[in-house]
């Protein structure tokens, strides 16, 4: 039981990387990387829209659609789902933590439209995880995008001040970046 | 509701998931509702430190500005703050919607010119007091070095003057150079002085038709 969702984790973590393996969610990946504290914020609000969402959007899943026959509504309802969860995480930040709102910004809003939420919701109910399982997994790839975030955005503060040639400078050196992290990901391939 | 899906699928699916985003939005207003009043506080405490001054001198009372931008949103009086001087009170007051009132002399008078803190380098001794006073972080120097002000960024809060053991700060008014160099504006009292032309040439009209 507690293996079964350790390896759960660590698949979601580690193995099927959301960012780097999956490659979902690459806007925020490259977006908000350029300075490490936003990353961090921003990291926290999308494990935690993640968590929820998934959890959410398999209970919509289970007692209503299924139930009703209208499981080919699914993805259409996991928006709805995860553009709720993502406004009530808005509002619950900035009740509880001003001043991460301020520093989150738009990037808040924008978890709505990040793939990387939508997509582990549907890869969730494609392995007919229970809610529990849903649970976890969904933590899992928050946790898993958050490593990735942090690292990267550590990576690109030494990038900032490294000397690249010219035309590779900003955004193409990250980019580059990010393919070497992502090759070394794949080195947890058949760890679980 | 099987039998209806069966006989209607597209209208009873549509309402379906028309029943699942009314319920969603239920719970969205709800959770508005409760986290309502301290939203609508910090959006006027951010409106509030937009107009501020940012010098952080604390002159008010307070530590900085945004937190007497949050006290002011919570029900502070507006007129605390000397840099900002009245015209910062009036834009406060046009913000708020509130009764306009003179600067409270008991935080420090409105300065005329804005100044900034110059440091007399051979009488520093290198006591690093004037930097921790600083709150722009505009000092540069460090124990038993010379220090000197970075004057693009002082904010001329003066709240380093006190603190100097052998009074070597002085508030000066800025250097000019080319890069800050800026055209006077009209005296608003010289108003009356014509400086457009083709009123020169209405009023002259009108000398003449009155001649």
């Amino acid at each position: 039981m507690l293996a079964d969702y350790s390896i759960l984790l660590i698949g979601a973590i580690l193995v099927n990387n959301v960012v780097l393996v999956q490659l979902l969610g690459l806007c925020p990946f490259m977006g908000v990387s350029n300075k490490l504290e936003s990353a961090m914020g921003m990291a926290m609000a999308t494990t935690f829209v993640l968590t929820l969402s998934s959890a959410c959007s398999n209970l919509v899943y289970h007692f209503v659609l299924l139930p009703l026959g209208l499981a080919y509504l699914k993805t259409i309802a996991f928006i709805l789902v995860i553009a709720v969860v993502v406004q009530f995480t808005e509002m619950a930040v900035q009740k509880t933590n001003p001043m991460l709102h301020r520093v989150l910004g738009i990037y808040l809003p924008l978890i709505t439209a990040n793939c990387a939420v939508l997509g582990l919701a549907l890869l969730s109910i494609g392995k007919e995880h229970s809610f529990l399982q849903s649970l976890f997994y969904g933590f899992g790839g928050g946790a898993g995008f958050s490593l990735v975030l942090v690292l990267f955005a550590a990576m690109r503060e030494r990038l900032a001040v490294a000397d690249v040639p010219a035309p590779f400078r900003g955004a193409a050196v990250g980019m580059i970046t990010a393919g070497f992290i992502s090759l070394a990901f794949m080195g947890f391939a058949g760890l679980v | 509701m099987t039998l209806l899906l069966a006989q209607y699928p597209l209208f009873s699916s549509l309402l379906i998931l028309a029943g699942l985003a009314a319920a969603c939005g239920a719970l969205l207003g709800y959770a508005e509702q409760r986290f309502k009043a301290e939203r609508n506080q910090v959006a006027v405490a951010d409106a509030v430190n937009n107009l501020l001054p940012q010098t952080q001198c604390g002159q008010c009372g307070y530590p900085g500005c945004r937190p007497y931008a949050e006290a002011i949103a919570a029900g502070e009086a507006i007129n605390k703050c000397p840099p900002g001087g009245a015209a910062g009170i009036r834009a406060l007051a046009t913000l708020l919607d509130v009764k306009l009132l003179p600067l409270d002399k008991e935080h420090g008078e409105e300065k005329t010119a804005p100044l900034v803190a110059f440091i007399r380098e051979d009488e520093c001794i290198g006591c690093t007091k004037c930097i921790l006073a600083c709150p722009v972080d505009a000092i540069l120097g460090a124990a038993k070095q010379m220090h000197t002000v970075i004057s693009a960024l002082c904010t001329g809060c003066d709240l380093c003057v006190e603190p100097c053991p052998v009074d070597c700060i002085d508030m000066v008014s800025p250097h000019e150079s080319l890069q800050t160099w800026r055209w006077q504006l009209p005296d608003p009292s010289s108003r009356s002085v014509d400086i457009i032309a083709t009123d020169n040439v209405l009023r002259a009209a009108q000398r003449d038709r009155a001649a």
